[in-house]
């Protein structure tokens, strides 16, 4: 950082004082945002030609591939299943957590409800837990040997699930992100309610409302722009899952390599080690993140504005 | 604006009809509501469960793990320490260690970047302002996966793979963190001041250094706690950049240690302890700090 000169030139120093300011985020985000991103877009429309045994410097050069790794990653049986698999995992995942965030949020803004210090902490605390951990948990509480769901099933004589394969798996890798999650977006949906002026809901009391029609009338609607977010973010994040799922994998045969999208292209690039296909569907996997988000924002902003009409 | 650092003045003021002036808020304003109160702590009791779960479990002998009742403790918890101690030499505690080294120095290189660039844009009235925070912001929304390959591989061309730089250097810019410190800057500092500040011929950076700094404090903590417990949680950067373990964090080491215990089922317990002892640090720090800060700080909350 250059110390801007005093004096008669203090007004240059104004001038370029704010550039030298941005100037780490700036070189920062070249390095590490722009040239990947430009990288990752210039593998993805190319492949490697291989002359004759492949052997020897200069036998492996990069050619132009055009859509070739886009149409190949698109027709790929193996990201679709993904695909779907993280589809039906969000659609529990998403609606679950934001409904309880929501619910916690407005139960901790409620006076009449105690040892809300309380469960304002131990509600948070596992956003201070890594997801890797987090599965290391709940995986161990998943095994039969160990799991106290699988001992109160048990004990009541009803059927014990494997909850690492099939079906009960999309529960129980939801329940981690769930667990993991709601935490933060409670506090997020908590904050906006507070700052909310508390004159709205004393009018509302003297008018005789219950604290019930108070918070579906007056609060929910006031906080749908924080809903918005939480959401946005929540979709963004499910669609990537990765740890969760990577850690869990050595505790049962039920997860494939390819379980989710991120672990396919991972495989494809370091255990198939070809890396312009994982880079496509890499590109392909940001570009469907964001239409996706930015579709279901455009429908929750017309649902929010004809609400506001009403 | 400036009850930033005191969570006690954020407080809703009390409700009408009751006596004002009584410590604790007005003491029972209605009876309470028992039926939310029990749903309420129904869900802190699941979000306990497993940490609970974990400090029963690291404290059972290899042999009670699969046996004994879950919550039922064992007698083997300094045994499991000692024997978590001596795997591989205190790889462990090397692994711990570079956590709190990605994480400490990684959160505040972070938040001196996010604290100029949040200034700047906050303060300044400049050319491409509004262009460059937009670009800042999709970077927010940028699924690391795209990130990670071509940064690997830059990294590569670089010869800079599986060093304590590769995992550090691409996490020091944190979009969100660019995004927060611009909000507490908006929001704490009077432009007035830095006028002042000019008028009286202090130069750009002494008004950051004398007057922005200190008004920014809260904020910046929220930054720094952020991005460590982001960098803390991180895998799959490290876990693409590194090959060497003893560069490897806390989440990549327990990773490679759980999967081996899927051959060598004696090494549960050193992950079940490991996790333990992974997860106290954070959750003391969060303890330890919110007696003096304020959660909501975390989503970029500035009214009072």
């Amino acid at each position: 950082m250059t110390q801007p000169p005093k004096g008669a030139r203090r007004s240059y120093g104004v001038k370029a004082a704010p550039y030298g300011f941005l100037l780490p985020a700036g070189v920062l985000f070249v390095l590490f945002f722009a040239l990947p991103i430009g990288y990752a877009l210039w593998l993805s429309f190319h492949k490697v030609r291989i002359k004759g045994l492949g052997l020897g410097k200069g036998a492996k050069t990069e050619v132009w591939a055009g859509l070739e790794n886009y149409t190949s990653a698109l027709t790929d049986s193996e990201l679709l299943g993904s695909a779907l698999r993280v589809l039906g995992y969000g659609a529990i995942v998403v609606p679950v957590m934001l409904g309880l965030a929501l619910f916690f949020a407005l139960l901790l803004d409620s006076e009449r409800v105690r040892a809300r210090s309380f469960a304002r902490l131990a509600i948070f605390l596992p956003y201070a837990v890594p997801g890797v951990i987090a599965a290391v948990l709940w995986g161990f509480l998943y095994l039969p040997d160990v799991s106290p769901f699988l001992f109160l099933l048990d004990k009541f004589g009803l059927p014990q699930p494997d909850l690492m394969d099939g079906g009960p798996l999309y529960l129980a890798m939801s329940n981690i992100a769930v667990w993991g999650g709601t935490g933060f977006n409670m506090i997020v949906i908590y904050t906006a309610l507070r700052s909310l002026p508390a004159e709205v809901y004393e009018a509302a009391k003297l008018d005789g409302c219950s604290e019930l029609q108070i918070a579906l009338r007056i609060k929910i609607p006031m906080v749908v722009p924080s809903l918005v977010l939480t959401f946005f973010f929540s979709i963004i994040a499910t669609l990537q899952v990765f740890n969760e799922p990577m850690t869990l994998k050595p505790l049962t045969n039920g997860i494939p390599s390819t379980w989710s999208p991120l672990m396919k292209v991972y495989s494809d690039a370091f255990t198939g080690g070809n890396i312009y296909a994982a880079s496509a569907t890499a590109v392909v996997l940001a570009l469907a993140t964001f239409a996706l988000s930015f579709a279901l924002l455009r429908i929750s902003n017309r649902r929010t504005t004809q609400g506001a009409t009403r | 604006m400036t009850g930033l650092a005191s969570p006690a003045v954020r407080k809703r003021a009390p409700a009408a009809g009751t006596t004002p002036g009584v410590p604790q808020g007005p003491p029972a304003p209605r009876r309470t509501a028992l039926l939310p109160t029990a749903a309420l702590v129904l869900g802190a009791l699941y979000c306990l469960l497993p940490v609970a779960w974990v400090l029963v479990a690291a404290t059972k002998p290899a042999s009670d793990l699969f046996s004994t009742f879950t919550f039922l403790p064992g007698n083997g918890l300094g045994d499991n320490v000692s024997d978590l101690t001596a795997y591989r030499e205190g790889i462990y505690w090397r692994w711990m260690g570079n956590s709190v080294l990605y994480a400490g120095l990684g959160a505040v290189l972070s938040t001196v970047v996010s604290a100029f660039a949040g200034y700047a844009l906050a303060v300044y009235r400049f050319r491409g302002r509004e262009a460059f925070f937009n670009i800042m912001l999709t970077g927010v929304l940028m699924p690391p996966v795209i990130l990670a390959i071509p940064q690997y591989l830059l990294m590569a061309e670089a010869d800079l793979t599986d060093t304590y730089a590769s995992v550090l250097l691409p996490l020091v810019l944190s979009p969100y963190g660019v995004y927060l410190g611009r909000i507490y800057a908006e929001a704490a500092i009077p432009m007035e001041l830095v006028e002042a500040g000019r008028v009286d011929g202090a130069g750009e950076w002494r008004i950051f250094l004398r007057i922005a700094v200190p008004m920014m404090s809260p904020g910046l903590v929220t930054i720094f706690l952020f991005q460590f417990v982001a960098i803390w949680n991180n895998f799959l950067l490290p876990f693409i950049m590194l090959g060497d373990d003893e560069k490897f964090p806390m989440t990549v080491g327990l990773f490679t240690l759980l999967k081996q215990g899927a051959s060598q089922p004696s090494l549960y317990n050193l992950v079940i302890t490991g996790a333990l002892l992974a997860i106290v640090p954070l959750i003391a720090l969060f303890l330890v700090i919110q007696r003096f800060w304020s959660l909501d700080l975390l989503s970029g909350a500035v009214k009072s």
